[in-house]
């Protein structure tokens, strides 16, 4: 549950600066263009450095070679067969993690029958490398797409419904007791007070999930080869392709930016009424 | 049964017969399971190959620990995760540290940690086999990798967010910057600190057990592949399950460390 309270750096800090119009924007666009640049010079002084020798140029090709071949790939079209595969498996087994874990850590907060049954389950089950399960589920599921989706939407799972059921379980009882005398019924009290006010909870909980299921979601590729951004690298990898290594990397640091910041833009985008969102 | 559960945490510092039945009642969902587990095996529902009898399970944990390898190996990946969680978070500490006191250092650390914080680290293990090969410094080097963010980003944000007037008081007190550093920011980051550092324990197991299935030559990843490879299905689940109660109980060693930690907060 604790692991819920690390976010990316944009997140945090920036918020504590008030709004002022004109010139105090001013320096956060001084950084902005510094950060920016920053990470061109690292890409030049990786070209540079690959091409003209400081760097052994199998252990890191230079950034256009890597970025030749991901164009190429491109337009043969095995980055974009990559790229949606892994995709479609992270985000179907995250989707099933989320539709199970999030009604169950719902009941776990209103049931003390449920709360039985899966309190030591979960508390077990949280803190274990989910991983290390990965050999069973090939045992029973084999080794294509079922089993990947399985063991992400299992790795998802459990920071999902501990997020849900910690966030369900600590509301404020005024709106609930007042939302009663106006004459709500349960199931009105569910879709109206306990889900919205649980909202941020569960939506870091489903933040923490998405990267752990992009992790498993990648080893999984790897352990089980064929096509996917994990198994071509690894595939790309046992034949000392080093470039074809680099893509891969190029492909996944875009593909997880683009997920987690989709996932913030939900966020901000479910919350708009929430306090959170008006810094 | 579920107000056995919750008086048993209410006062969990009551002793005997009565906090063992109440810990038993607590974890009785987990003996069903097995119950369920040990049906589903006898019945034939699910075949023995594919669900081997917990006693089965039992008896080749107990010849693993005997006469194969299973606490060498286990010992060796735990070394491995220890030596890249261990330089993970020195170096994410001060990075940290020195992120939130010196701006030219968070300007050029901060687009890095923006790229490679969403980045899954597992996608480095082929990237390390070409770098290092198949030896330990990879699988450290990857650990290493994997655990700095989650470090860095903790103590970042923590250090920003001390009490500026701490800062203040501090260093109008003629607390030299280094000092204030350590007698305020550090404390002050601290709670943050080991969230993110709970986090890295996490990824440092997660990481540990998939380069091992992926790329290895011992460790206890290695030895649940290989058992799984040769057939060896009770021996595997086996030294699953004990890879995940070592996990567990990193876990919550953990969690007693920080709390000891932190003992000085008021809660």
């Amino acid at each position: 549950m604790e692991m819920a309270e690390v976010r990316p750096i944009a997140a945090t800090p920036k918020a504590s600066q008030t709004r002022r119009p004109g010139r105090a924007a001013s320096p956060k666009l001084v950084d902005t263009i510094v950060q920016i640049g920053v990470i061109a010079a690292l890409a030049a002084a990786w070209e540079v450095g690959a091409r003209y020798g400081a760097i052994n140029p199998f252990l890191l090709p230079p950034l256009s070679t890597v970025l030749q071949r991901l164009w190429d790939d491109l337009l043969s079209g095995a980055v974009l067969v990559d790229l949606g595969l892994t995709l479609y498996r992270a985000l179907l087994g995250f989707f099933i993690g989320a539709v199970i874990g999030v009604p169950i850590g719902v009941l776990m907060s209103r049931s003390s029958l449920v709360r039985w049954f899966f309190d030591p389950l979960i508390s077990i089950g949280f803190p274990m490398p989910k991983i290390a399960f990965l050999p069973i589920f090939i045992l029973w599921f084999d080794i294509y797409d079922t089993s990947k989706i399985i063991m992400v939407a299992f790795s998802c799972f459990f920071p999902i419904v501990s997020a849900t059921w910690a966030g369900t379980s600590s509301l404020d009882k005024w709106p609930i007791w007042s939302a009663r005398s106006f004459g709500a019924k349960e199931r009105d009290l569910l879709w109206e007070v306990y889900l919205p006010m649980a909202m941020p909870q569960i939506l870091t909980g489903l933040q923490v999930a998405l990267p752990v299921g992009m992790i498993t979601t990648i080893v999984t590729e790897m352990l089980m080869g064929g096509r996917g951004i994990g198994g071509t690298m690894i595939t790309a990898g046992r034949f000392a392709d080093s470039v074809g290594v680099f893509a891969g990397i190029v492909e996944i640091v875009l593909l997880g930016f683009a997920v987690v910041k989709s996932l913030e833009m939900v966020r901000r985008r479910v919350l708009v009424w929430h306090p959170e969102s008006r810094r | 049964m579920a107000d056995a559960g919750l008086a048993q945490r209410r006062n969990s510092g009551t002793a005997g017969a009565y906090a063992v039945a109440n810990t038993l009642l607590r974890f009785s969902p987990l003996l069903i399971l097995c119950a369920f587990w040990e049906f589903l095996g006898l019945s034939g529902v699910i075949s023995q190959q594919m669900l081997p009898g917990l006693g089965e399970i039992a008896q080749a944990f107990v010849k693993l620990l005997i006469e194969g390898n299973l606490l060498y190996n286990t010992l060796r990946s735990i070394s491995r995760a220890a030596t890249g969680l261990g330089a993970a978070v020195v170096v994410g500490i001060l990075t940290g540290l020195l992120m939130a006191s010196f701006r030219p250092v968070r300007l050029l650390v901060n687009p890095i940690v923006q790229i490679f914080y969403p980045m899954p680290k597992s996608a480095l293990i082929p990237v390390v086999m070409i770098w290092l090969g198949l030896g330990d410094s990879s699988k450290i080097l990857l650990i290493f990798l994997g655990c700095l963010l989650p470090v860095i980003v903790g103590t970042y944000n923590g250090a920003r967010g001390v009490n500026p007037f701490l800062l203040w008081s501090a260093a109008s007190l003629g607390a030299s910057s280094f000092e204030v550093l350590r007698e305020v920011v550090l404390p002050g980051a601290m709670p943050d600190i080991l969230t993110g550092c709970r986090t890295a324990l996490a990824f440092s197991f997660i990481l540990m057990v998939s380069s091992e299935f992926v790329i290895a030559t011992d460790g206890v990843g290695y030895m649940i592949s290989s058992l799984g490879d040769g057939g060896l299905y009770p021996a595997m689940f086996a030294a699953i399950f004990f890879v995940a109660a070592i996990g567990f109980a990193a876990d919550r060693g953990y969690a007693a460390f920080a709390r000891r930690v932190l003992r000085w907060r008021e809660a």
